[in-house]
């Protein structure tokens, strides 16, 4: 069977040869237009002139427009209707779009775009958290609050309290391939869009509302992006719409993609959160209550920024079992860009939020802090995996008095945990990783040095699979079979490097019996399946991958039944493996079968379609079932830094995942590697900074540090967790996209256990822990201040 | 301007051409090989890497801050060149796919590119390699496999035997010192171009137009590097990568600094010159050639003059250039290697510095007869720290001496607050760097670099 094979990425060889076509690759016409933006260059205020003659006069420039010239809706927010395309006079954010220059070339568009001459009535920006609180510039009426049982009550009570406050920034999500759209005008004012985007459907709805037609008049076409990670989600609007809405005008192709600096400036980015907390814990270190609050930096437009807050306090126990919790969530509106989905979706923030807990009490409690772990971990099914590893007996090692009693196990929303795969999983990574013997031998490496000091640390994820948007978890696909046996696949999903693709095609071919080879991958299209979800919250392959399950199983039904007949056999006597079609005792190749099919008229044509089952949720009462289950994984971090500078590095990385049964596990592990080193370089290296005036000063690679090829662990050890998903998901794996984002944690962590070493107080590190602010804990610390 | 060049092995002759028209634009827009990609265009992501064959060798280059001027007599390999005619894979292509080296597979063209280069030129530091690359996918683990796995691959033959075509003769491109003295003397407004990894931004991202420029790399006399008992003499021209490999066995320190100076591809095209010339407070040269003594050479016209590195930065975007003068060479006296240059930044590779520290401490009888200490950005210009040289000189050289001239660091500056660092970070850690010193010339310091698991 072709799932579970680590086959390479469909376009690995269009890729290494430069063959593999994105959309500012795509061939033009020879009139084809270029786009570029005229920006804000405040943050705050109002336009009270607007002088554009230099634009218009500028060479090769074609048109000018501005909000004045859109002839329909002008906005291109994913919900919210605030996010205007042009602005319409007043003015949000430093680098938000005011006019658009239609050029014949990009340079031209992009010289003419810094040529208008604008006059402002300017107003002091709210920047800060802060400042937003107080102006109490916020999205809706007031914080959502989750909670269960009596947080304050059982904080007071409880024998030992911590309390906390850290900064944790935002982040760029630096897709390689900036954001790009292609609008081509078709006869009757119809609109071919090529975008750069993870959800067509959402670029189809905004396009055809922006050229005033029905959705049936657009058809949007996605074949790759070079990276989305979130940031083409809704991103992509603003450059499909203008495209569309200067074709629509020109008669012409339109092409715009952002200058870098320009997508850094413009686009919105991870949503920076303050987090409070106090919690309660017994002698055992085992929570007894726990509060949070949250403040998020939403940036100026609401965008998705309430399901990303949402998401946040949903990961707020991580894989804790807590009785009583509260969470306070206070989604702030700031003059800056707005903020968006980035891998994890607001996860990360909420579980690094309990994380720092967890941190903060073992250094208090001076306990092991995976023990600690370990003794508030949710308990492990009852349910033995069949085929996977035995889980852990009932037995845990949280009831370390040895009392056994039955406990709740359900999230603060309400959720029965079922599927807790973290105490095998654990013992697991920590015997691989040799966890007790090298903290031994880091503990006496440190007590040789002065300047330097080794830290080590480990953190778990559990992850909730599905949109919290109950009814996004839908999917649709196409399959054609053609009577030479070949097979063309189409579904919703977009392809971004994650390897959907492969992946669904994987499936496909499992279904037929064929090998994967026999089936061509085909770009995502608004018109061979409609109405799809974003490839979005780790989702793509386990909705897509059902669906094309679907239309493959109806057509080999169809195909079964015509040919049991035709051999006068049982249906159930038809077997398709191994490029065969088995049939009794007769057995032909599946190009003869689809060959057969044909000429007996049966239809080799299906679409198929899945919803997710069992969801239900109420956001608004934090309480159901949002999730279809939960994705697990854990990583041990080692890390040196130096308090002198406080530079700093990782050594080691350790990483047990848990992708279910994979469909492909090379495909898998490079997840895991990729988002463990992005999620690493959120919390170490990347930092977004504005200065005073709501200018992004880190708005290129050359002041915004991604992680660079030396960066990732000197040893760097990933594998996949031998288990299976205990829900019924495609053909029991589990989504990989997002989960390992949330392993990089341990390498904050781990900073900190290096910086605890010089000192005798809790390092209270903020995030992103530059090199800077890990001198300045170091320093903290050791008291020299 | 007319310029020739081979291209995938095929003669190109550009007539007419607009002399700051980069070669990515070129390969993208006018050649339609749309596999070399543009990631950031400044030079920063290595998207756009290619290889460029000269008689020197094989080098990567950024081709989006490259000028196509700057390519007469070359040769240039994209990803489309990288399989053989028969379309055979090179190694690491094969080994790219085998290793899961391409997830969106939008930088690994320029990955590909720099690997051919590496594999080419026998070079298996891979992270050196690729510091210049980045990806936001993998994570670089399963390209370094792939890297790894390819290394014991024959060089294709497609790659090994690159052909070179004659450069053509064009105005503005001087093939000697000689004739750019007489060129610059008559043409001193014109832009000197060397490697463009500065002036190309001033294109790409300033939409600027230089006006006429002068293209340096024909001067063969200028990429000289002399080293005798009494000096070491670099030609302006000399690549960041050769001076690393000159400076590397008489100041590790230096050489190291060089190992994280911007990336393989950008110092394959900076020069010691430019990074000089251009006067930035945050060039990483400066400060361990002022620490070195090194003097500069200027010339202009038929007159010379040498100054001490030091002198020719005289404030915050104002150096002692004359019209029509330019920098010759700079020149290194010998010494016993007492040199360590710290760099401090966000990341540790190819990331401008917060702050650069360059020591070099002379001592008799165990007291400091000479100091030169020189810093980079923590003022306007790279600069001497005169108040601390001053409370080391004389003194015994010990760890009190030590805090003592620490101390004197904010006598010498008042550093700013920006999106690298903090004015107080900037201070404490450059104290912190002499501190650093004085252990590491003991033997008893490491770098975080140096930890090993």
């Amino acid at each position: 069977m072709s799932v579970a094979k680590p086959l390479p990425h469909d376009a690995a060889k269009l890729h290494v040869t430069g063959k593999a076509r994105y959309v500012d690759d795509t061939p033009l016409p020879r009139d084809t237009l270029h786009l570029a933006f005229g920006l804000s260059s405040i943050a705050k205020g109002r336009i009270t002139a607007m002088d554009l003659t230099a634009v218009r006069s500028s060479p090769e420039v074609v048109a000018v427009l501005t909000a004045q010239d859109l002839p329909f809706a002008n906005d291109v927010s994913p919900s919210a209707h605030d996010e205007p395309l042009l602005s319409d006079g007043t003015l949000h954010y430093r680098g938000q779009p005011i006019f658009l220059v239609v050029a014949r070339s990009h340079r031209a568009a992009r010289v003419a775009a810094r040529r208008g001459e604008i006059s402002y009535a300017e107003e002091k920006p709210l920047l800060t958290l802060e400042e937003a609180l107080a102006a109490d510039s916020r999205f809706e009426e007031g914080p959502r609050i989750y909670q269960k049982g009596d947080a304050a009550s059982a904080i007071a009570k409880a024998p030992h309290r911590v309390e906390g406050t850290f900064e944790l920034g935002g982040q760029e999500h630096f897709y390689l391939e900036g954001q790009a759209a292609l609008a081509l005008p078709q006869e009757d004012g119809a609109m071919l869009v090529n975008s750069s985007t993870q959800h067509p459907t959402e670029i189809q709805h905004k396009v055809a509302e922006a050229i005033g037609l029905p959705m049936h008049a657009v058809r949007v076409e996605v074949r790759r992006m070079g990276g989305g990670f979130g940031g083409k989600e809704s991103q992509g609007n603003a450059l499909a719409v203008a495209c569309a809405v200067a074709a629509r005008q020109t008669g012409k192709p339109c092409k715009m993609r952002y200058d870098r600096d320009d997508d850094m400036v413009i686009t919105g980015k991870r949503h920076a959160f303050r987090i409070s907390y106090q919690a309660g814990y017994d002698d055992a270190g085992r929570l007894q209550g726990v509060d949070f609050t949250h403040l998020v930096n939403c940036g100026w437009a609401q965008d998705l920024s309430l399901p990303v807050a949402d998401r946040a306090m949903l990961h707020s126990d991580n894989a804790y079992a807590i009785s009583a919790i509260r969470i306070e969530s206070h989604r702030l509106k700031t003059n800056l860009q707005s903020a968006t989905a980035y891998r994890g979706f607001g996860g990360p923030q909420g579980m690094v939020g309990i994380e720092r807990v967890m941190d903060h009490i073992a250094f208090d409690l001076g306990l092991d802090p995976v023990e600690l772990r370990r003794r508030n971990y949710y308990d492990a099914p009852e349910r033995a995996l069949v085929g996977g590893s035995a889980p852990r007996s009932a037995t845990s090692p949280r009831n370390i008095s040895g009392k056994v009693k039955a406990r709740d196990n359900t999230t603060p929303y309400g959720m029965e945990v079922r599927d807790f795969e973290l105490h095998e999983l654990t013992d697991q990574l920590l015997e691989s990783a040799d966890y007790a013997a090298r903290r031994a031998e880091i503990a006496a490496w440190n007590a040789e040095q002065t300047d330097l000091k080794r830290g080590l640390a480990f953190s778990p994820v559990k992850f909730g699979i599905s949109f919290t948007l109950t009814h996004l978890n839908q999917a649709g696909a196409l399959v054609h079979v053609y009577q030479d046996g070949s097979v063309h696949l189409n579904h919703g999903g977009t392809e971004m490097g994650q390897g959907l693709f492969q992946k669904v095609a994987q499936v496909a071919a499992s279904r037929f019996g064929i090998s994967v080879e026999k089936i061509k991958i085909t770009a995502t299209d608004t018109a061979k399946v409609p109405n799809t979800s974003a490839t979005a919250a780790s989702s793509g392959t386990d909705l897509n991958g059902m669906a094309v399950k679907a239309a493959c199983d109806t057509i080999r039904g169809r195909m079964a039944e015509f040919l049991s007949q035709r051999h006068q056999t049982d249906v159930d006597a038809v077997v398709f493996t191994d490029d065969l079609v088995r049939i009794g005792a007769a057995e032909i190749s599946f190009n003869e079968a689809a060959k057969q099919c044909y000429e007996g008229r049966i239809s080799l044509s299906a679409t198929g379609f899945y919803k997710t089952p069992s969801l239900k949720w109420d956001r608004i009462k934090g309480q159901g079932r949002p999730f279809f289950y939960f994705a697990y994984g854990a990583s041990l971090t080692e890390v040196v830094v130096d308090r002198r500078s406080g530079e700093n590095r990782i050594l080691r990385c350790d990483i047990l995942h848990d992708a279910g049964a994979s469909l492909n596990p090379d495909l898998d592990i490079g997840q895991v590697e990729g988002g463990y080193v992005q999620g690493a370089g959120w919390l170490t290296t990347e930092e977004l900074i504005w200065d005073d005036s709501g200018r992004l000063r880190t708005h290129a690679p050359s002041t915004y540090k991604i992680p660079a090829c030396s960066d990732r662990p000197d040893v760097f050890n990933v594998a996949l967790y031998q288990g299976e998903n205990r829900e019924d998901s495609i053909y029991r794996s589990k989504a990989v996209g997002e989960p390992p984002f949330m392993l990089g944690i341990s390498a904050w962590l781990a900073l900190s256990d290096a910086v605890a070493q010089f000192g005798q107080s809790y390092p209270a590190l903020d995030a992103p822990a530059t090199a800077e602010e890990v001198w300045r804990r170091a320093r903290e610390v050791s008291n020299e201040l | 301007m007319t310029i020739t060049f081979h291209l995938n092995g095929e003669e190109v002759v550009l007539r007419d051409l607009d002399p700051s028209a980069t070669l990515l634009d070129f390969l993208r827009e006018e050649r339609g090989l749309k596999g070399t990609k543009e990631g950031c265009n400044e030079g920063d992501c290595g998207a756009c890497t290619v290889m460029v064959t000269d008689r020197a060798g094989s080098k990567p280059l950024n081709s989006c801050i490259l000028f196509l001027p700057q390519l007469n007599g070359k040769s240039i390999r994209t990803v489309e060149g990288a399989a053989g005619d028969d379309g055979a894979l090179h190694p690491v292509q094969e080994a790219m796919i085998t290793h899961h080296g391409s997830q969106c597979g939008f930088c690994t063209p320029g990955f590909v590119m720099s690997m051919v280069t590496a594999h080419k030129n026998g070079a298996t530091d891979h992270d050196v390699q690729l510091a210049g690359n980045l990806c936001r996918c993998t994570g670089y683990a399963p390209i370094i496999r792939a890297a790894e796995a390819a290394a014991a691959q024959p060089v294709p033959q497609w790659i090994s035997q690159e052909s070179l075509p004659q450069a053509t003769e064009a105005a503005n491109t001087p093939r000697s010192s000689d004739a750019l003295a007489q060129l610059y003397a008559a043409k001193p407004k014109a832009r000197l171009v060397a490697g463009a990894t500065d002036l190309g931004l001033w294109v790409t991202k300033g939409l600027r137009d230089l006006g006429e420029m002068i293209f340096l790399d024909g001067c063969e006399d200028l990429k000289q590097i002399a080293i005798s008992d009494r000096e070491i003499r670099f030609g302006a021209m000399v690549d960041m990568n050769r001076v690393r490999e000159a400076i590397e066995p008489l100041h590790p320190s230096y050489g190291e600094m060089i190992r994280r100076f911007a990336s393989q591809q950008v110092r394959a095209a900076a020069t010691i010159g430019g990074n000089i010339a251009n006067g930035s407070p945050i060039g990483d040269n400066p400060p361990a050639l002022i620490a070195l003594g090194a003097r500069l050479h200027l010339r202009r016209g038929d007159s010379r003059r040498d100054i001490a590195v030091e002198d020719f930065f005289i404030d915050y975007g104002k150096q002692d250039r004359l019209p029509g003068e330019f920098v010759e060479a700079v020149s290194i006296p010998r010494q016993p290697d007492r040199l360590r240059v710290y760099k401090l930044s966000k990341r540790f590779d190819q990331d401008i510095s917060a702050v650069l520290g360059a020591f070099n401490i002379t001592l008799a009888d165990g007291s400091v007869a000479e100091a030169r200490v020189a810093f980079g950005g923590l003022a306007g210009t790279p600069k001497r720290a005169a108040h601390v040289e001053k409370a080391l000189v004389g003194q015994p050289w010990s760890e009190a001496t030590v805090a003592a001239a620490a101390a004197e660091m904010s006598q010498d500056f008042t550093p700013m607050t920006d999106m690298r660092a903090s004015a107080e970070y900037r201070l404490e850690s450059s104290r912190n760097m002499l501190m650093r010193y004085f252990r590491d010339l003991a033997g008893a310091s490491q770098s975080v670099l140096e930890v090993q698991v």
